[in-house]
């Protein structure tokens, strides 16, 4: 167990080194996050529509799309000089593969998330004050599961000809069950309606994560035989 | 292990170096079987057309990283430095990988197959692409490496650069041995064996 | 593991007297819907769209979980026999769910006055459709058919997980729209008269499924006889 961590965390160690070096997959989800912040803002009748209606929906989606966008390049990278084959002809498991990919994964959206949710704050006036906790414990429930799919997916994609497009049409339909919880859960907060209300939801995800994080464990190896 | 373009060499390295399950059959190592877990993957190191490097990231890191996978935490920056030195390089080991030559990535990318201390050295035509004076420098280590017990398989399809260093000869067309014996006589003769094969 | 092309051929036939089965039934189906059973009161003639919109919808539903078990059981047995039927339940899936989905529409028009509602049922339908699609699109994607078919059933079997948790999000999806009577989820008890023809086609259209399903099996198994292993 522990020499799997160990290697996870080797794997997630060296996606991010490379990621900071290139920089080229963070830089593109943050300007994207910050294009689809500033459509939206354009995008909305403020007669019609309030910026509170809108804000749970913008929020998460632009959390989901951002994130699809620098999935892609968890594998893409392995591509270049078959570095994949490189891991797997390590003595590491192919479940040390995927935690590491997903680790790094995780650490690239809650970085996208992280900046993106200040620019969201600041151009939609939202205030969260006192439910910081609740969007960032919402935030972190619906990205673990849906990030686990999207990399399951990414490795999947990246063997096909369109990458880039193959993956948002595989992980779409996944997103659907967390990003209706996150809205539902973040739209309560920001109304501040009381707990009862919102730990369902929370549930919702809770379980999501669970049962997504075990099926993309146990499925992922069958990605890697050949 | 010579043989024309199409013949399964490449494939069977894939399958002697345990990244494809035979659809048949299995790979005896020393008569013990190979499995496909961890353990097994340890005794064996495998250079191939693609160096299975990260551009972005230098010899150093690289090969830090592989000695990260293969368990050698004490201090595997250290253990890198001295992988690369054994195959003569000690210049630009920190510069990103995607900057060096084409010899300078092969060398790496032995230094890598060779960090674990495999027994066997899997090998998809090592020399090619390389200047004369690389690939020169790349046989001889690749000798060096046979005398000191290491079993090696050379994948190639350019009989004239590695006939020097087999010690055994294998001619594979269509998936079939073709010839399987220890080296002997010249390598005219073996090339002359060669194009009758091909034509016959 | 080639069969011998008069087994093939043989399971094509079968599959083609299902088929005309099943479409012989579908004409009974109409017919005893338009003519022998009553007219639903609130509704009128409209409501009659519900005796091929609801077993439309239990086929696609069906076939995709046929999609995730032999997506299952092909990872566990490796036999592409089961792939081929994964593939074949997908496209039979996405037939049903086009019908599902048009049906849909035309039955909502006349009643509720709008074309679609994101009412559980046909929410839940248009997630499938996508899926399936998802499915087709990364199946012709990938050239190699062992690659393939690992890929796709990994792709099937998380399909087939996700379905509850989109149901149960959906239906707890608090809507705008007022629910269509018929289509809540604890269905009110019909008039017998109703049910059965109900029942009748739900059996009509899983002959129809299954008919669809052996004879793209069999159609499959004879192109593979004869070589071509194309991406689809």
């Amino acid at each position: 167990m522990a020499d799997l961590l160990r290697a996870a965390l080797a794997i997630a160690a060296k996606d991010l080194r490379v990621e900071l070096r290139s920089r080229t997959a963070l830089v593109s989800a943050l300007g994207f996050a910050a294009m689809v912040l500033m459509i939206f803002n354009f995008a909305r009748d403020s007669a019609v529509v309030s910026r509170e209606a809108m804000a749970p929906s913008v929020l998460w989606i632009t959390f989901t799309f951002s994130a699809v966008i620098a999935l892609n390049r968890s594998f893409a990278l392995e591509r270049e000089n078959a570095a994949l084959d490189g891991l797997l002809l390590a003595p590491v498991s192919r479940t040390a593969i995927f935690l590491g990919k997903y680790f790094a994964n995780l650490a690239f959206v809650f970085t996208i998330e992280a900046v993106a949710l200040p620019l969201f704050l600041l151009f939609f006036g939202v205030s969260i004050g006192g439910v910081v906790s609740g969007i960032i414990l919402t935030a972190v429930l619906a990205t673990a599961g849906f990030v686990a799919v999207g990399t399951v997916f990414a490795a999947i994609a990246v063997r096909t000809r369109f990458a880039e497009l193959m993956l948002p049409v595989l992980v779409l339909p996944f997103l659907l069950p967390p990003v209706i919880g996150a809205v539902q859960v973040t739209s309560r907060l920001l109304a501040g309606r009381p707990m009862s209300e919102i730990l369902g939801w929370l549930k919702i995800l809770a379980l999501y994560d669970l049962v997504f994080v075990t099926f993309c464990i146990l499925l992922f190896p069958a990605l890697m035989d050949e | 292990m010579v043989g024309p373009n199409g013949a399964g060499k490449s494939t069977l390295l894939r399958l002697l170096a345990g990244l494809a399950r035979p659809s048949a059959g299995s790979v005896l190592l020393g008569g013990v079987p190979l499995t496909r877990d961890a353990a097994a993957r340890r005794t064996i190191g495998l250079l191939s057309h693609q160096s299975h490097l990260y551009d972005d990231l230098s010899a150093v890191e690289n090969l830090a990283f592989a000695a990260r996978l293969h368990g050698l935490v004490i201090d595997p920056t250290g253990n890198a430095r001295r992988g690369l030195a054994a195959v003569g390089l000690i210049d630009r080991v920190d510069e990103p990988v995607r900057r060096l030559s084409r010899g300078t990535v092969q060398r790496v990318a032995i230094a890598r197959a060779l960090m674990h201390g495999p027994r066997v050295l899997l090998l998809d035509e090592p020399l090619s692409g390389l200047d004369p004076a690389a690939a020169e420098q790349i046989a001889a280590l690749l000798d060096d490496e046979r005398r000191t017990g290491k079993g090696l398989v050379l994948v190639s399809h350019d009989v004239h650069e590695s006939w020097e260093l087999a010690t055994h000869v294998h001619l594979l067309m269509r998936g079939a041995w073709v010839i399987d014996e220890p080296r002997s006589g010249t390598l005219e003769q073996f090339l002359t064996r060669y194009r009758e094969a091909l034509h016959g | 593991m080639t069969a011998s092309s008069e087994g093939v051929r043989r399971v094509i036939r079968r599959g083609l007297g299902l088929m005309l089965a099943g479409f012989a039934g579908l004409a009974a189906v109409y017919l005893v819907a338009l003519r022998f059973t009553p007219m639903e009161r609130f509704q009128g003639l409209p409501q009659k769209i519900f005796y091929v919109h609801v077993p439309a919808a239990w086929c696609a539903l069906l076939a995709f979980s046929v999609v995730g078990v032999a997506s299952i059981l092909y990872l566990w047995l490796r036999d592409p026999r089961l792939d081929l039927f994964a593939e074949s339940a997908a496209e039979a899936g996405i037939v049903f769910s086009l019908v599902m989905l048009t049906t849909g529409p035309l039955w909502g028009k006349p009643i509720w006055g709008t074309y679609w509602t994101w009412d559980a049922r046909l929410t839940f339908t248009l997630l499938l459709f996508f899926l399936f699609l998802g499915y087709r699109a990364l199946r012709s994607a990938i050239h190699d058919p062992a690659e393939r078919a690992r890929y796709s059933a990994v792709v099937g079997i998380l399909g087939m997980v996700l379905v509850p948790f989109v149901h149960l999000t959906v239906y707890l999806f608090p809507t705008v729209h007022p629910q269509p009577i018929v289509l809540k989820p604890s269905t009110p008890s019909l008039p017998w008269e109703m049910l059965r023809t109900l029942l009748l086609s739900l059996i009509v259209f899983t002959i129809l499924l299954l008919g669809f399903l052996v004879t793209r099996y069999g159609l499959g198994r004879e192109a593979e006889a004869r070589g071509g292993t194309d991406g689809r």
